[in-house]
């Protein structure tokens, strides 16, 4: 292996210096789209307004962030996208194993079937939701027409999940799958073959093959459930306020950008952190690749 | 011998329309190397699963030790298999896939270690057991999918070109030892190949497959020697199938001359084919008595050179260690125990030997067409 490796380098160095040429537009791309925005919102995070108008090095919107309220809304988002992730990873599996073992034919169909609505748009998307769970909608209009009680879908956290696993379910299905795709039949029928039950085959083989789909499923999931705004708002009537609703507040209606760039920092810091607990877990190298977030 | 340890019933399977087991009736002995030796898509493979339990037999029965087995699912089927690409399981060390079988029956765990670390010894790999799959070479990998069978203790090893991976050196050496152990541990093995020399070195016995349909079983001897028809003498081993007739018991034509040989209950003047092994032709100073030819080409092989003669409308190969140069004018002699008096088959020499020329390259009506105006020229 380091044989190889050394080898390897010794051509590399020659090309050295057109590779640095052609990293340039990236460099520059990451610099003005990344980096910089990133100083701006620590510049906003870390001051405060005085009362003479003028900035100065504050901790005081971390401090604020502390009160009950915001706390209480945080745990709230991670409890949501934490049972959203779950149940995408619940529903997700089953259908990811079953594309995977289906013939090419079925497995475009259902492939396609589960991408396509992502093509649309997704302010779409929800509001065809809407049209079906609100109270004039569908499905209380024919609740009510068969002479049944209207239900009060929207509003709750329960219709928020709904929400997340619907729009992001498809991030689960694919990731999971594009591992199980790798999975090769003899492997399966090697365990059948030394005497494992179709349970034990499952869970000795299948799930520790898959587990870097699974991971990749989860951050693919969770992280967008933390932060997203616009499904919280519309599927609760912005009743169930999240920390993405929180932030886009701060920012908007409540005009405090040093507050709202304080938030972001937090949670930034909290997803950091979570996937870097993940990529722990994958760290037993079960699969070859790493984590991308 | 020994007990029938599995019979297979006029198996049959097909696949949509596809045939590939046409009513294949099989029996295997206990402590035996049998190999199943055809072309690739003769049904060979597919004969090891339906062992196996991997594929389930159209029509037929399987019976294991007189039981029949053909609706035992593979995890309670006492035979165990190395697949063609190993299968180890890449999440797991090489102790742990050795493990995997003894495990899942719950056995205590020191046995297991012992049972692992001996396994080890046997397939050559002591102290492997932390080593991870990827950071082993083919022959390694080979190796630990034997082991992780045979830990099962199974009545019967499933082959399916184990060896087909590998490079030709470390082939040779895996030949040996694959024969090492199955002498060692003594247990059944059914071998799958398309390698025919591979079948010679290792078995006990070899049956010919072909089209679903078994052309032969016997001994690698019986095999080489006496091949049952042309497609068993054309695919072990390189050899002159030639149309010829049996004049009586013990005389045959062929060549435009009349040979005596060792076959007899062929009737009188009936069509035959006759297999001449290479080596087995002798190229000496012209004569009457035997069928004259020319040398069309001599390659050299390392152990032997290998001549080609045009003679009539036939190509004839020889091997011999002494070179004859292209051009020479010579007899082609075979003694008779080395002819072989086939019954004649659909696929005639005619067919086969263009068939050769065509892999050789070369262009047979050209080289017949050289011969007959020298012929002429004479």
């Amino acid at each position: 292996m380091e044989k190889t490796a050394g080898k390897r380098t010794v051509h590399s160095s020659q090309r050295q210096g057109a590779a640095k040429f052609l990293a340039l537009p990236l460099i520059i791309w990451l610099a003005v789209f990344v980096i910089v925005p990133l100083f701006l919102v620590c510049c906003y995070g870390f001051t405060a307004e005085g009362a003479d108008g003028t900035l100065h090095f504050s901790f005081e919107n971390f401090a604020r962030f502390t009160e009950p309220i915001y706390v209480k809304i945080m745990v709230r988002s991670l409890k949501i996208a934490l049972i959203s992730t779950v149940i995408c990873l619940v529903l997700g599996y089953p259908a990811a194993y079953i594309m995977s073992r289906s013939s090419s034919k079925i497995r475009t169909l259902i492939i396609l079937l589960i991408l396509m609505p992502m093509w649309m748009n997704f302010m779409l998307r929800i509001h065809a939701w809407l049209t079906l769970l609100e109270n004039g909608g569908l499905i209380n209009t024919l609740l009510a027409a068969m002479g049944l009680e209207k239900v009060e879908f929207l509003g709750s956290e329960g219709a928020v999940v709904l929400g997340m696993v619907y729009n992001f379910l498809p991030f689960m299905i694919m990731s999971i799958y594009m591992v199980l795709l790798k999975l090769d039949n003899s492997l399966l029928e090697a365990a059948y073959d030394l005497g494992a039950t179709p349970v034990q085959r499952f869970i000795k083989i299948i799930i520790p093959f898959s587990v870097p789909g699974i991971l990749s499923g989860i951050s693919m999931v969770f992280v967008p459930s933390v932060t997203t705004f616009a499904i919280s708002q519309y599927f609760s009537n912005g009743t169930v306020r999240l920390i993405g609703d929180t932030i886009e507040k701060q920012f908007g209606a409540a005009n405090n950008w040093n507050f709202g760039a304080a938030i972001s920092i937090v949670v930034m810091v909290i997803v950091m952190l979570s996937m870097f607990a993940i990529n722990k877990v994958d760290d037993g190298d079960i699969g070859e690749r790493k984590m991308i977030i | 011998m020994g007990e029938h340890i599995i019979e297979l019933n006029g198996i049959c399977k097909s696949y949509d329309d596809l045939e590939v087991l046409r009513n294949l009736n099989l029996y295997i002995n206990r402590n035996e190397f049998l190999t199943l030796l055809g072309p690739s898509g003769c049904g060979k493979t597919t004969t090891l699963r339906i062992v196996g339990g991997f594929e389930q037999p159209t029509s037929g029965e399987i019976y294991f030790l007189g039981n029949k087995i053909n609706d035992l699912p593979p995890y309670k089927r006492s035979v165990n298999t190395v697949f063609q690409r190993y299968a180890l399981f890449p999440n797991m060390t090489v102790g742990e896939n050795i493990a995997f079988g003894p495990n899942l029956k719950k056995r205590d765990k020191n046995e297991i270690a012992q049972g692992v670390e001996k396994m080890l010894e046997l397939v050559n790999l002591p102290g492997f057991s932390k080593r991870k799959i990827s950071t082993l070479s083919g022959g390694q990998q080979q190796r630990v999918a034997v082991a992780r069978a045979l830990i099962n203790q199974p009545e019967v090893l499933l082959l399916d070109e184990p060896l087909g991976a590998l490079d030709l050196k470390l082939r040779k050496d895996m030949q040996i030892e694959l024969k090492r152990i199955q002498r060692e541990s003594g247990i059944t093995f059914l071998y799958v190949t398309h390698d025919q020399e591979e079948a010679l070195t290792m078995s006990d016995t070899i049956v010919v497959m072909n089209d679903g349909i078994i052309q032969q079983i016997g001994t690698p001897e019986m095999i080489y020697n006496e091949p049952k028809n042309s497609f068993v003498a054309d695919f072990i081993g390189e050899s002159n199938i030639l149309t010829a007739t049996m004049i009586c018991d013990f005389s045959v034509r062929f060549l435009g001359r009349t040979f005596p040989c060792i076959d007899k209950g062929f009737g009188t003047n009936m069509p035959v084919d006759v297999v001449l092994r290479p080596e087995d032709v002798e190229l000496g100073i012209p004569t009457d008595e035997l069928p004259r030819g020319r040398v069309v080409s001599c390659i050299f092989k390392g152990v032997h050179y290998e001549m080609r003669v045009v003679c009539g409308e036939a190509l004839i190969l020889s091997v011999s260690t002494k070179s004859v140069p292209v051009g020479t004018a010579v007899s082609i002699n075979v003694s008779p125990e080395n002819i072989q008096v086939m019954k004649s088959s659909e696929m005639t020499p005619d067919i086969i030997a263009r068939k050769k020329a065509q892999l050789l390259g070369e262009d047979i009506d050209a080289l017949m067409e050289e011969q007959e105006q020298e012929q002429e020229e004479e």
